[in-house]
């Protein structure tokens, strides 16, 4: 653990009305600046602060929620900037690779066409450029469990539905602009969708209803509709496991 | 046994102050948007600080009462009946097995409360029984009333002390019947995304409640509040919020509510005190709205002093009352008692 000697990280830290604090890191996405807000987040609940309702973690920012009757203003405010001022550790970091089999095919894929017809790609090179790199979890919001990625090849980006779907089902992934993502749960939505996962990312009956955590990352899996269905019935039966893998 | 829903009303839920913890994975908090009303409805009946009530906006719902219990009823004045007989709000209640309760109309403010003896049986979801429509979880089967619904209680809970006692004459702090309200509110966390201008023309202006105005926001009519840089507006990497912050998205202020989006990509001008939300949850579309920036010690102070002044409640609910310590009174009261018992 090391102390910033550089100005520039230090995290800025306000007031967000008279039960929250804001801390900023730069003002950029990228993953180092990302993972000081995963580790910052990581000591704050090591401390085990009295009075920390809740956290918001996003791409360069922490939302912190307290509870102004048990602690104040001010001395959260100082707790909260000494432990800002840790330098993210990465020798120490847990993240997680979550694999999240993908049926690229048919009915679950109505897009990829046009995905690969407007990046002309074949059909197949796109299922092995989407499904070719870990993407890095900056945030979940939105909606329960919706995970922004970073990192998808410029190759793929496509823009948005100019009409958004009335009713996008659970377990899609889709490419809107430059990010990739999976529906959590059915909702509207314009995002192109180049497949689908039987894996419930988000299932409110589960004890961790949300798989997984910002910091962590995905690795789409291809499957066929076949490996689609069996795991379909697992997962419903509760005694499908993603794999996980330890970031390295 | 507990209550049937004859009638839904408009938009009722079951909420608590909200599903807290799990914003980092994006589930909104829900909650009550009446903070205040909330606490009041709870406190007349020693029901515990966060026991679950039931909310209801701009018409209220008919119910039947399937066993007994001991309701309250704040908030806005919807005018409530049992059995077309007009009761006290911000009063425990005695209700018996089929009494019904309905609401002639709303007379002031726009949402509801019903706090219960008996406690709501519904089932506490991630810590929470607030109802979060858009997921479909929490309250009564994850999403509002309607129709021939049976929620039952958790406990039988028919006596409370100093029963007579539980009745308050409050101030309106709400400011119910005013047509223009003030907002205390703290500035920040983005106000240096708008120009000096931007910001003084939001703690001078005039702002007018619009019909966009529901449980996760409010939408605002009224001067455009000038943005810093007007190629990017007030666009931000996306970020948090927090109840009460509010947004400007083309130049009018939107401020967000109970059920909110738990991150957003719009700068934050300022932040409504939590004291005053409640206020702001009271409004009528076509209202009038003004903001006054405080201190973020001065909004705590605010907090502190409400605290306080609800324990002042709780003290005066706990009290004998002039009527008990009279005893041709009392005599009345039970003679009355043994009669229906003797029914």
């Amino acid at each position: 653990m090391n102390n910033s000697s550089n100005a520039a990280q230090k995290a800025k830290i306000s007031a967000v009305g008279d039960s929250s604090v804001l801390i900023e890191f730069e003002n950029e996405i990228s993953p180092e600046i990302n993972a000081k807000i995963t580790s910052l987040v990581r000591l704050i609940k090591e401390q085990q602060i009295k009075g920390i309702t809740d956290m918001i973690p996003s791409f360069r920012a922490l939302l912190v929620n307290y509870e102004p009757r048990v602690i104040s203003y001010s001395r959260i405010r100082r707790r909260l900037s000494e432990l800002a001022r840790f330098e993210a550790r990465t020798t120490e970091s847990s993240a997680k690779i979550f694999e999240i089999p993908v049926c690229y095919a048919g009915e679950y894929a109505p897009d990829i066409d046009h995905i690969a017809k407007r990046a002309g790609l074949s059909v197949k090179e796109v299922i092995k450029i989407h499904s070719g790199r870990d993407y890095l979890i900056y945030m979940l919001g939105f909606m329960p469990g919706f995970p922004y990625l970073g990192g998808l090849d410029e190759r793929i980006h496509t823009p948005r539905l100019e009409t958004p779907r009335v009713q996008i089902r659970a377990g899609s992934v889709g490419i809107g602009g430059t990010q990739t993502g999976i529906y959590p749960l059915d909702s509207p939505g314009g995002w192109q969708l180049l497949g689908m996962t039987p894996v419930k990312t988000y299932d409110p009956m589960r004890e961790q209803p949300i798989l997984f955590e910002a910091g962590d990352y995905i690795r789409f899996v291809p499957i066929d509709k076949s490996q689609f269905n069996e795991i379909k019935a697992q997962t419903e039966e509760g005694t499908y496991k993603c794999n996980v893998h330890l970031c390295s | 046994m507990g209550i049937r829903v004859l009638k839904p009303g408009l938009l009722t839920t079951i909420q608590d102050l909200g599903r807290t913890g799990y914003q980092s994975q994006g589930f909104g908090v829900s909650g009550v948007m009446d903070t205040r009303s909330f606490r009041i409805a709870n406190l007349l009946l020693d029901n515990p600080e966060n026991e679950a009530v039931i909310e209801f906006t701009l018409s209220g719902p008919v119910l039947e009462f399937t066993s007994e219990t001991i309701i309250a009823i704040t908030g806005g004045d919807f005018q409530p009946m049992v059995n077309k007989k007009p009761i006290k709000m911000y009063t425990a209640v005695y209700m018996n097995k089929g009494d019904i309760l309905e609401f002639a109309g709303c007379k002031t403010g726009c949402r509801g409360y019903i706090a219960f003896s008996s406690y709501l049986n519904v089932p506490m979801i991630m810590g929470s029984r607030s109802t979060n429509i858009k997921c479909g979880i929490g309250g009564f089967k994850g999403r509002k009333l309607q129709e021939r619904d049976s929620i039952i209680f958790r406990q039988k809970r028919r006596y409370l002390p100093y029963f007579l006692s539980r009745t308050l004459n409050l101030p309106d702090f709400h400011e119910i019947d005013k047509r223009e309200i003030t907002l205390r509110v703290v500035l920040g966390p983005q106000q240096h995304h708008f120009s000096k201008q931007g910001v003084e023309t939001f703690l001078s202006g005039v702002y007018t409640v619009t019909s966009e105005f529901d449980r996760m926001g409010c939408r605002l009519e009224g001067p455009l509040i000038e943005s810093r840089n007007s190629k990017t507006g007030t666009d931000i990497i996306s970020d948090g919020i927090a109840f009460g912050s509010v947004q400007v998205p083309s130049g009018k202020p939107i401020i967000l509510l109970a059920d909110r989006q738990t991150t957003g990509g719009y700068a934050k001008i300022a932040t409504v005190a939590s004291v005053d939300i409640p206020k702001l949850a009271q409004r009528k579309p076509g209202n009038t709205v003004r903001f006054t920036d405080v201190t973020v010690e001065e909004a705590a102070k605010l907090i502190k002093d409400e605290m306080n002044e609800l324990e002042d409640f709780r003290k005066e609910i706990h009290k004998p009352c002039a009527e008990v310590l009279d005893s041709r009174l009392v005599a009345k009261r039970l003679q009355k008692l043994f009669v229906k018992a003797g029914e």
